[in-house]
């Protein structure tokens, strides 16, 4: 080794070292950001500066928090239980939506005719808001996990659809007119080359539904369901009972954030040929 | 040498454009033949439709009237014998160099062991050796164009259709890669037809330069630079006399 390349392994070390330092560091902001958060919390209901009625401090809800794992007072079902709840109804309702609303974007996109043939019943899907199907999906579904789950469906669906469609419309004529020099065929060129091109979009949706099927679900559990954190949430809200109402929604919130980093690190997996800064 | 075998020949090809507004003409009766072996330059103007005339020889796009013919039989659509050098960015974002070269190679039905050994070797050619596994962003410019000459290569083309490969490029690396295309050229035989807009990398590239008008695209003069050895002096007399011989021809919007 020369001492020329000697030397630049050291400052590499160095440059690694730096880099751990400043990570730390970042994590370390984050986690204060959050301390700093509950302590303002915790003193704004310590001095009384509001009604502990309405809003209890942190260390109480911990403490509900703790106890909410196995009694099932006022809503008849432990927090374990909710949880599993919601988290079933928002996957499975998700999970179809992607399944159906992905390839029917992409397939949109790509083949005009069928673009056409589609489109009409779509845009006349989207601008319902999902909560409207409510009623209409209560009465056909009851309240049970199908009833929930379709309302999920309804509002991941749309984002799926539209932003799969934007997506492959972004695939460039030179690597269509280049897939074609090759003697590849439509539908090859359809999966080798519009599917990864329009991935990135893709995931811009799967990020902006996820966030909006937690809402919705939390919604719709408020109003018609027998477990559930949406359902927590309401029972708490109607027996008066503060800290059941605030442990649902940080529960709610913490969850939320849970999916969204697991679809972060999907995506990072996916897109990793994606320029990173 | 039988230099004057036909490869390729282009019979009066013509191509309108049109929409709900009118139409627009882009290429006028334009006829060439091509000569095996050759390394043939078409140098023309910006936006005189030299892309245009290249996707349908490649057969990308329609033509609208005329005729072209490949070793005397007329063609119609792709042809598996020529590959292309695309003057935009071309490569897969989302593939590695390899991956990109081996592409081609994929859809001619070779197994993945030989593809990897072809791949590899034009690679290596264009001295990208040791960026297998790079992904295009992480890419210079110059090696970018690299890559897509490598992968246009592996499939052993009989012709070879590059669109102002090094449009894009600073001067420097211009140069630099014109040397680079002359050894490769010279190192794997084969029919080249370049475009550029650029007189220079014309008389330093081809055998024989055809010259286009701006639009639409019609064949004003073809010169035979065959007599000058390569690699060419660009100070030498001859030299500049052919190239100022040429810019008199040329429109001044080039
Ligand atoms: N699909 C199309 N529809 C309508 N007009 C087109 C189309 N493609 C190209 N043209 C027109 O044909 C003309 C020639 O385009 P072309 O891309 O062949 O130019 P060029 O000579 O390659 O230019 P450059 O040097 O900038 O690459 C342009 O005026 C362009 O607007
Ligand atoms: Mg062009």
């Amino acid at each position: 080794m020369s001492v020329k390349q000697q030397e630049l392994e050291k400052s590499w070390q160095q440059y690694k070292t730096q880099q751990r330092k400043k990570n730390l560091y970042y994590a370390f902001l984050t986690v204060l950001s959050v301390v700093v958060f509950l302590a303002i919390w915790e003193a704004v209901v310590r001095f009384q500066l509001v009604n502990v009625r309405h809003l209890p401090a942190p260390t109480v809800i911990f403490q509900t928090f703790i106890e909410k794992l196995h009694s099932t007072v006022p809503d008849g079902n432990t927090l374990g239980q909710n949880v599993i709840a919601s988290l079933q109804v928002s996957l499975t309702g998700f999970f179809f939506a992607v399944l159906i609303g992905v390839p029917l974007g992409l397939l949109m996109g790509w083949f005009e005719p069928f673009d056409s043939f589609v489109r009409p019943l779509f845009e006349l899907l989207r601008p319902v808001p999902p909560i409207a199907w409510i009623p209409v999906v209560v009465v056909f579904l009851g309240i049970g996990l199908k009833a929930k789950a379709t309302i999920i469906f309804l509002t991941v669906f749309v984002s799926c659809v539209i932003n799969s469609y934007a997506g492959i419309k972004l695939t460039s004529r030179t690597h269509i007119n280049l897939m074609k020099t090759f003697g590849a065929g439509t539908w090859e060129t359809f999966f080798k080359v519009g599917v990864p091109s329009a991935m990135p979009m893709v995931f811009t949706g799967l990020r902006v539904s996820i966030g909006s099927a937690w809402s919705t679900l939390v919604a719709a559990e408020m109003l018609a369901a027998k477990a559930g954190l949406g359902y927590m949430l309401q029972v708490g809200r109607g027996v008066g009972d503060a800290r059941i109402v605030v442990l649902a929604m940080v529960t709610i919130a913490a969850l939320g954030a849970t999916l969204s980093a697991l679809l972060n690190t999907l995506e990072a997996h996916t897109l990793k040929w994606k320029e990173m800064r | 040498m039988d230099a004057l075998k036909k490869c390729l020949e282009v019979e009066h090809i013509s191509k309108t454009f049109y929409n709900n507004k009118g139409y627009f003409t882009a290429i006028d009766d334009v006829s060439f033949d091509v000569h095996e072996g050759e390394f043939l330059v078409l140098l023309g103007p910006g936006h005189c439709g030299k892309t245009v005339l290249l996707n349908i020889l490649a057969g990308l796009e329609e033509k609208s009237g005329g005729r072209v013919l490949y070793k005397g039989q007329e063609i119609n659509g792709v042809n598996e014998e020529m590959s292309m050098v695309f003057q935009l960015l071309s490569l897969m974002p989302f593939k590695t160099v390899m991956e990109n070269v081996e592409l081609p190679l994929k859809f001619r039905g070779m197994d993945k062991k030989q593809r990897r050994e072809v791949a590899q070797h034009y690679i290596d050619l264009v001295g990208l050796t040791g960026f297998e596994n790079a992904y295009p962003h992480q890419l210079s410019g110059g090696m970018k164009q690299r890559v897509g000459i490598a992968r246009a290569y592996s499939v052993h083309p009989e012709i070879l259709i590059m669109d102002e490969p090094f449009g894009q490029l600073d001067a420097q690396t211009r140069y630099l890669m014109q040397q680079e295309i002359l050894r490769i050229w010279q190192e794997e035989k084969r029919t080249v037809i370049f475009v550029t807009n650029n007189i220079e990398e014309a008389c330093y590239l081809g055998d024989r330069i055809i010259l286009l008008s701006s639009c639409p695209a019609t064949v004003k003069e073809i010169f035979d630079m065959s007599a000058l050895a390569k690699p060419r002096d660009i100070v030498s007399r001859e030299f500049l006399e052919i190239r100022s011989k040429i810019s008199d021809q040329t429109d001044l919007s080039m």
